[in-house]
């Protein structure tokens, strides 16, 4: 209408001044900020904001100042593209993203052509979050590395937790229909059909991506399987409200799941009352009775008033930083170089190392189930405020989390 | 239904000299398309010309229908997204078998697809106008959407089908890597499409489309068959947006199932309605504008799609003709010479407008930081002076700016009119307004 | 198999009926007014989230009153400052409007409220298992909505069959020009229809969004639905949007529970094949399909009975 002049003017300036980043590193969040992904793409952005900050008052990395610049995709591969070309046109030289295999897959793409076209120009994918594991096996690239284990070592380390627990006789499966949603369901017939052959899967189920509301009935249908254990990838609302509907419906079995911890997600388990009955997967655990970490999560939660939900994203920037360091400069293609191989500490303690073949990054994988917390002086975090929180279970080393991999690494 | 393309009509007379001016207008277009990116250079200008080309095709191609056939469509990306998937399987079909096709034909794959899509679901679509049209278009482009998630084989799930357009055969040593390169073939394609498109509104078909949107039961009595006509201007349409799915598939090389949703039928229903859909270089206007923002916006406010939807709701009101339509307004006023007659009138409305827009601004970027506080600070950067969201002084600011500028705007406008009326009035006298 | 069939009856004409508050609303402001409001489920939102807000402020059951009343009160407001100034350009120009408003209220309620579900609360006193069918719960909540849309449905009946402005809506439904020839207020009939069925939307909202999520982007995955429920049920017959709520509430629910695919239905198709759209359909289970069935529905419909269901006229 009629104050479009003003927000053409301030586009015009926006577009133009676009000045390389000669002060600070501008790393591009490419993440949902809008739609329905939006809730875990905030979460996501106040976190690498606060590991920004934490760079930037320990003098940031060589001297540079730290700024994330928020990108929003809509979890949308087209999208995402836009927002990665904007950065590189606005000079920007890493990129980190997390939501959505789909969309890392097009950018794992886009940065593999960009590099190749644009010598000079080189852009590297910090992948923080997309687990599906082609992205680092036949789609592999020397561009994108990944902090998060993949699903398929997740899957690895949960179902060699499952191979112990004799009551579990019926595992019902129900993802999200998509790439991930999908890896997890054959990855989980695959590695229980091999280490527990006597169980029955009573249910595959692959329902839309983020689109529906009302659980209830697929929770019908669980429950007239006769299921005692779900195994699922899903994340966001999709785990919210399937916990949700399963609380409705009075519907008790044993939960593996991937991301019960997200948003929304704690508090539907305590309406359902299955206390210590939903595992999780993770890399990292709020009570995992390391004191740094736990000092670390006492002043994230203070600062951002969330959980830590992506240990990983500390463990990337840190390491981000100490490739810079170890290759004394900020340049991509020698950060690149620096990060084949580099061993690192983890946050929550132990070694992890980023395997040069694949450029996966292997670390400990904790299982933790969510419940009453027993000794509030062990396990101080709990979680929305339900009073209950995060209890390990099992540490799984990282010498017993490695897949192998297809990748056939094109170096430049 | 019909008077969707009013207050003018689409065609003006003819003018002496008009050929003239005609190809004149069409040489400098070109000469425009060539020159732009030796003056904006820099890879973000390069990036947004390419898409401002692209949406400037699937824009025209929805107001084939839109505007000159009167068939409001909600689903229009379906006949774009099917070309751009057409397009991708043809890259990667060509750069496996090493055809000899060049990169620059494959555009005109996307136009086929989506020309064979659209002659395949038009006849049962096409056979009403109007509101029952515009639901068979939501449904069937819903339809088409989800199915594409099943369909995996062909539309490659949520990941899309990726391709690679250095693979084909290198064109005067063109590869097509370098984005100036395939800005280069987007422009190309912009000024064939454009001039196609508009050659076809002077045929006997473009016409009868008009009388078709106009009035239904006379085109009957003429002895055409109104069904046969929204036909084939559906066909037409599907095969431009196929052409501008095509040109999207070489600029990402990527094509996945958003290219066939809701979103992007609604992108190319604002920016042909905003830039004017009663005339020809409307929807030209309206796709610039609407992806220069859209890429521009974003960057400055959180609420980016809020501008969109209050714009697009504001030019519904009170300039159904859109952008181009308040142009055209004034034009029988400049050959009558009466325009300096608005102009003072104009700039007295000015002041007070710009102030309620800015108080409008300021009010929906303060509930935006004051409520979400998604991480941007809760200053607001408007005109260089900083606002704080929290502060009682900036709500007081937005309220008396919002209020007193609508009062007084109002008053403003009231004149506006006073003054049009006298300066058409003249240029009626002057016989250059009906 | 028979808990899952009663589980997905209840559910599916709970579903069904939540639909019908909406569709009643959109099919009677279509027929009176030509226009077809995309913004209708943009009003249910709205009523989620005023619910969600009030009930945190005042209550549950307060809000369960209010809120309706103030979603019905925008209704009113778009109606006579919105579509009756654009009238003058026609049909196309009030429909891009709601479609503009439905844009816009989008964005205002994720502005306001922000993007992720917010926590709205099934009220204490309502959250308990009602009764327990085969060892499945089934919330009281749920009776409650079912309770709730039902009474509306009836009240809705009555007020049509036995009131003056009933009277006046039925007869505009099938003549509406002459409804204004016979002298009545056809302005603020049409102000008042569209504040009811406004309202209507609204009460949905409150009610369904505890029991669903109460977010920013509800509107835009149930609007679709809601134009293929009143185009299958025939464009301007109540009933027949009543029929299709309830049949597309219990198609959609019983396709998610169902498992069949065509290659459990024939066997598996020869692996050596490799894969193509023939294998994707083959191998799509109809829990798959569950989402584009109503769409389906519609081009169905679309082709074999353009007037829907229980339609009498074609648009």
């Amino acid at each position: 209408m009629r104050h479009l002049p003003i927000a053409v003017a301030a586009a015009v300036l926006m577009l133009g001044g676009a000045a390389s980043a000669q002060e600070t590193v501008k790393i591009g969040y490419i993440d949902p900020l809008s739609g329905g992904g939006a809730s875990v793409g905030e979460g996501g952005l106040k976190t690498f904001q606060y590991l920004a900050d934490e760079l930037n008052a320990k003098g940031g990395v060589l001297g540079h100042k730290v700024e994330i610049v928020p990108l929003d995709n809509k979890t949308n591969p087209q999208e995402s593209l836009v927002q990665a070309q904007k950065a590189v046109d606005a000079g920007i030289r890493y990129i980190t993203q997390g939501n959505g295999s789909s969309v890392g897959a097009a950018l794992e793409d886009f940065v593999t052509k960009n590099n190749s076209r644009n010598p000079g120009k080189e852009l590297l994918y910090f992948n923080y979050a997309a687990v599906d594991p082609s992205l680092t096996n036949e789609k592999c690239s020397y561009w994108h590395f990944r902090w998060d284990a993949s699903s398929d070592i997740k899957m690895e380390a949960l179902t060699n937790y499952m191979k112990d627990q004799p009551s579990i006789k019926k595992v019902y499966l129900i993802n999200q229909d998509y790439s991930f949603g999908q890896s997890v369901r054959s990855d989980a017939r695959k590695m229980l059909a091999a280490k527990r052959p006597d169980v029955q899967i009573v249910g595959d189920e692959l329902h839309p991506l983020l689109k529906i509301t009302d659980f209830s009935p697929y929770i019908a249908k669980i429950k007239a399987s006769g299921a005692d254990s779900v195994v699922t990838g899903n994340w966001g609302q999709d785990i919210a409200l399937l916990l949700k509907a399963a609380a409705d419906a009075g519907l008790k079995v044993n939960w593996y799941t991937y991301y019960a911890g997200g948003a929304g997600g704690p508090t539907a388990i305590k309406q359902t009352g299955l206390d210590h009955q939903v595992y999780q997967i993770t890399e990292g655990i709020p009570n995992s009775g390391n004191k740094a970490a736990m000092d670390f999560e006492k002043d994230f939660r203070a600062k951002v008033n969330l959980s830590l939900w992506y240990p990983r994203a500390v463990n990337e920037m840190r390491m981000f930083k100490a490739a810079a360091e170890k290759a004394n400069s900020i340049d991509p293609v020698k950060v690149a170089a620096a990060l084949e191989g580099m061993k690192f500490d983890v946050l929550d303690g132990g070694e992890g190392f980023m395997r040069a073949d694949d450029h996966q990054f292997f670390q400990p994988i904790y299982i933790s189930s969510f419940g009453t917390l027993a000794d509030k002086a062990k396990e101080p975090f709990d979680e929305e405020n339900t009073g209950w929180g995060w209890h390990l279970v099992s540490k799984i080393d990282t010498a017993n989390a490695m897949v192998p991999t297809t990748c056939k690494m094109k170096r430049p | 239904m019909s008077n969707a393309a009013s207050p003018a009509p689409a065609v003006t007379k003819e003018e002496p000299g008009g050929a003239l001016s005609f190809y004149g207008v069409w040489l400098i277009a070109a000469a425009a398309l060539v020159v732009l990116p030796l003056i904006f250079s820099s890879g973000g200008s390069l990036t947004s010309f390419s898409l401002i080309g692209i949406a400037i095709i699937f824009a025209l191609s929805y107001n084939i229908l839109l505007g000159q056939t009167g068939l409001l469509s909600f689903g229009h990306a379906v006949q774009y997204g099917l070309g751009g998937f057409l397009a991708v399987h043809m890259m990667n079909a060509v750069a496996s078998h090493n055809w000899p096709i060049p990169l620059p034909a494959i555009p005109l794959i996307g136009g086929i697809g989506g020309l064979a899509f659209a002659l395949l679901v038009g006849w049962v679509m096409t056979k009403r106008a109007g509101t029952v049209f515009a639901m068979i278009s939501l449904g069937i482009g819903e339809l088409v959407a989800s199915s594409s998630l099943i369909l995996r084989s062909v539309f490659g799930g949520e990941s899309g089908i990726t391709t690679d357009r250095t693979a084909l055969m290198p064109l005067f040593g063109w590869t097509f890597g370098p984005q100036l390169q395939v800005y280069y073939l987007i422009a190309f394609w912009v000024l064939i499409s454009a001039i196609a498109m508009y050659a076809l509104t002077r045929t006997p078909l473009g016409r009868i489309c008009n009388a078709v949107r106009d009035n239904p039961e006379r085109v009957e009595f003429i002895g055409y068959d109104p069904h046969v006509v929204r036909y084939l201007a559906y066909g037409f349409a599907g095969f431009f947006a196929g052409i501008a799915g095509g040109l999207t598939a070489i600029n990402f090389e990527i094509a996945n199932s958003a290219y066939l949703g809701a979103t992007q039928s609604g992108f190319v229903l604002f920016a042909a309605f905003i830039g004017g859909t009663a005339y020809f270089f409307g929807p030209i206007l309206g796709a610039i504008l609407v992806t220069y923002l859209q890429l521009g916006l974003t960057n400055v406010t959180s609420v980016s799609l809020l501008y969109f939807g209050i714009i697009f709701i504001g030019i519904v009101m009170f300039a159904p003709g859109g952008i181009a339509g308040l142009l055209m307004k004034h034009r029988p006023l400049i050959r009558a010479g009466s325009l300096g007659m608005v102009i003072p009138s104009y700039l007295v409305a000015a002041i007070p407008t710009l102030a309620f827009a800015l108080g409008a601004i300021l009010t929906i970027e303060t509930v935006a930081r004051y409520s979400g506080g998604e991480g941007e600070g809760s200053t607001i950067n408007l005109l260089g002076i900083p606002f704080v969201a929290t502060a009682p002084a900036t709500w007081a600011a937005a309220a008396f700016l919002l209020v007193g500028g609508y009062l007084v705007a109002r008053l403003t406008w009231l004149r506006v009119a006073e003054a049009w009326d006298r300066a058409a009035t003249v240029a009626r006298d002057r016989g250059y307004l009906a | 198999m028979a808990e899952l069939i009663v589980i997905s009856t209840l559910n599916g004409v709970l579903f069904g009926m939540l639909l019908f508050l909406l569709s009643s609303g959109l099919t009677v402001i279509f027929s009176m007014m030509g226009v077809l409001n995309f913004a209708h489920a943009s009003f249910y939102m709205l009523g989620a989230f005023f619910g969600y807000q009030l009930t945190r402020w005042i209550g549950f059951w307060p809000a369960l009153v209010l809120a309706p009343l103030l979603v019905g009160a925008v209704g009113m407001a778009v109606e006579r400052y919105g579509l009756r100034n654009t009238h003058k350009h026609g049909h196309v120009a009030e429909l891009l409007l709601t479609f503009g408003l439905a844009y816009a209220i989008e964005e205002i309620v994720s502005m306001v409220w922000g993007k992720s579900p917010m926590d709205y609360r099934i009220p204490a006193a309502l959250d308990f298992p009602a009764f327990t069918v085969f060892s499945t719960n089934y919330p009281a909540y749920k009776i409650f909505m079912l309770v709730v849309s039902v009474t509306i449905f009836v009240a809705l009946l009555i007020a049509l069959k036995r009131t003056r402005v009933g009277l006046i809506v039925q007869a505009a439904l099938t003549h509406p020009s002459m409804v204004g020839h016979l002298g009545h207020n056809v302005g603020r009939v049409f102000m008042l229809v569209f504040g009811v069925g406004s309202a209507l939307a609204g009460l949905a909202g409150v009610i369904a969004g505890p029991s669903l999520v109460t977010q920013s982007d509800m509107a835009g995955l149930l609007g679709p639905i809601l134009f293929v429920v009143i185009v299958f049920g025939g464009l301007g017959s109540l009933p027949g949007a009543f029929i299709a709520s309830l049949l597309i509430g219990l198609i959609q629910t019983f396709a998610v529970a169902l498992n069949g695919s065509l290659a459990s239905l024939f066997g598996p198709l020869d692996p050596g094949l490799g894969p193509s759209p023939l294998t994707d359909i083959w191998n799509v289970t109809v829990a798959q399909i569950a989402p584009i069935l109503p769409y389906l529905l519609l081009v169905l419909v679309l082709i074999f009975r353009p007037m829907g269901l229980l339609g009498t006229r074609e648009s």
